[in-house]
């Protein structure tokens, strides 16, 4: 980086243009091609979520949070990611442990099948627990006669959710930790600390940010999955409706204003999301694993 | 005398000693959530898919309606991924050389498919392409449709897919060594042909991993497409929206048949990338 800004300066005061730079015809058409095809392809999308919710002013987008669906809808997805977060954050945090402080046989395996749902279709994701727990599923008939709801109901939402969410914390914290090694925890250990307390005193302040970086990824995708939801959940409204799903019917109904409002709740969340996870990725890059970033 | 099985066991021992605590919980505990939440509903499917045989899924995949939802599916995500390729290299290639007003900005807004839910990604896309949309509207005068056709796919698709090429090939962007353009340059190379024979070479594996990725994500997308694609059996439907129509109809064997045959081809795309990654580990340095 230093090298081009020398570069820079250098080319000002010559005017020759350093070897490794581009002319500035070419640049500013790969700028002016770069701008234009986000902005086309992601920001006019962003935009266009406040603008519809707003459309006929501000009456009726808050009249379509006075809806009890609506209001359920917000409810139970403020529920799913309340459940599905610390159940992946407890996995994150018990996979990393054990990958990065030890060494046993089959590591890449398992680093390997714990990123497997990033790959599995969400409508797979669905379909694989209406095959373990829907009327014609595994335990189906079992579940039936005890009286036990799992799909088109709750249970099977969380459980959908937590499938394509699995990845987001341990993926991070995974190369993280064993990038820091496990010099200090043995430190600790040779003192005299507890087991517990070392990872509380020690681990946790280590791997803070990255722990951070993981549970708002989960939690954005947590609050806005779709795919998975709509298989499990059966659409019963005021029931088994999280926010995108609700989104779906009103915007089916072709009542916008109402579908675009709750949408800029999920926009909001996506942008306050970036704006988080942009800031981490400032100012604490080196305690944040170096792996490249895909999801 | 100690025995020679505990000698045996003890110098076969599954983790190496530490005097770090807690292998046996965290590990324990990783293997029973891995196995509950993943492998096992996995597995259920492809034991209902063994429960089809072979000849169940090509019967299942050759289904009129099955076997065109499927080609749309991957030669959409195949057009997408390569749109994505093109200005995922440019968009990578001017965040990360060029310094302009509002880049740092811009370089955030690229994970914004990843961040936005699918389902508001789809009807904005639907309200910009629809007839009175901005895009749509000023289209149609030219009697170009996009919203509710197959090109409404290929947008939502290169929409989903953008963030996985560039963030795959900035990192590789950055780390080209200004050293080699220098040689080049002091060889006689012209600026395009540094470019295209000096920098362009080592990005190759980048670009492949990305678009693999694009791809497998853009196959099995539902969410944005449904919204924009209209859903014309034959057409514009998709293989994961089909999957739950046939749900919706009861046929969980058919639904099972079309998830497996998308599973068996993500997890090759999955195969390849690894392929890709070891390869340009060898001939590069670098993934």
């Amino acid at each position: 980086m230093s090298d081009i800004a020398i570069a820079r300066v250098g080319r000002r005061r010559a005017k020759y243009r350093p070897v490794t730079e581009d002319s500035p015809l070419a640049r500013y058409a790969l700028i002016a091609t770069a701008v234009l095809f986000l902005a086309l392809f992601l920001l006019a999308p962003l935009a266009i979520v406040f603008l519809d919710a707003f459309s006929k002013g501000i009456e009726p987008f808050l009249a379509a949070f006075h809806d009890p669906d609506a209001l359920a809808a917000i409810r139970l997805t403020l529920l799913v990611a309340a459940l599905a977060v610390p159940a992946n954050l407890a996995f994150g945090l018990a996979a990393s442990w054990s990958i990065a402080k030890f060494s046993f046989p089959g590591k890449s395996v398992l680093i390997t099948l714990i990123d497997l749902p990033f790959s599995v279709s969400p409508v797979v994701a669905g379909l694989v627990y209406v095959l373990v727990f829907g009327g014609q599923g595994l335990f189906g008939p079992w579940l039936a006669e005890h009286g036990v709801r799992i799909i088109f109901a709750v249970p099977g939402i969380v459980l959908a959710t937590i499938f394509v969410t699995f990845p987001f914390v341990a993926r991070e914290l995974i190369p993280l930790m064993q990038e820091q090694g496990k010099v200090e925890e043995e430190a600790a250990l040779t003192l005299g600390a507890s087991g517990f307390r070392t990872f509380l005193t020690v681990t946790l302040p280590n791997i803070k940010w990255g722990l951070l970086y993981g549970v708002l990824l989960c939690n954005a995708r947590a609050m806005g999955e779709f795919g998975a939801v709509s298989v499990v959940s059966g659409h019963i409204r005021g029931l088994t409706d999280t926010i995108p799903l609700q989104v779906e019917i009103l915007y089916n109904e072709y009542n916008n204003v109402a579908a675009f409002a709750l949408a800029v709740l999920l926009a909001g969340l996506a942008l306050i999301t970036l704006g988080l996870k942009t800031l981490l990725e400032w100012r604490h890059a080196d305690e944040l694993s170096g792996r490249a970033r895909r999801h | 005398m100690t025995s020679p099985i505990l000698v045996g066991k003890g110098a076969r021992r599954f983790t190496a000693p530490s005097v770090i605590p807690g292998f046996g919980l965290t590990f324990g505990y990783t293997l029973i959530y891995l196995g509950l939440i993943v492998l096992f509903p996995l597995a259920t499917l492809v034991w209902w898919a063994s429960g089809l045989g072979l000849s169940g899924l090509y019967a299942i995949a050759a289904e009129p309606r099955v076997a065109a939802a499927l080609r749309t599916t991957f030669f959409i995500s195949f057009a997408a991924a390569i749109v994505d390729l093109f200005f995922g290299l440019i968009v990578a290639w001017v965040l990360t050389r060029y310094d302009f007003i509002g880049r740092r900005l811009l370089d955030a807004f690229v994970d914004l498919p990843f961040a936005l839910p699918t389902a508001v990604a789809g009807i904005s896309l639907a309200a910009l392409y629809g007839p009175n949309g901005w895009f749509g509207a000023p289209l149609a005068d030219y009697d170009i449709k996009i919203a509710f056709t197959r090109w409404g796919i290929l947008v939502a698709l290169i929409f989903i897919g953008l963030p996985f090429v560039v963030r795959t090939v900035q990192p590789i962007i950055s780390e080209l060594e200004v050293e080699l353009e220098e040689a080049s340059a002091t060889l006689g190379a012209g600026r395009l042909q540094t470019v295209l024979h000096v920098m362009l070479p080592p990005l190759a594996p980048a670009l492949l991993t990305g678009f693999a990725l694009a791809f497998a994500r853009s196959v099995g997308e539902y969410g944005s497409v449904i919204f924009i694609a209209g859903n014309i059996a034959y057409v514009s439907e998709i293989a994961p929206l089909l999957i739950v129509v046939k749900l919706e109809q009861y046929d969980v064997a058919g639904a099972t048949g079309i998830a497996t045959i998308m599973l068996a081809i993500s997890f090759s795309v999955l195969l390849l990338i690894n392929l890709v990654q070891a390869w340009s580990g060898r001939r590069f340095g670098h993934v």
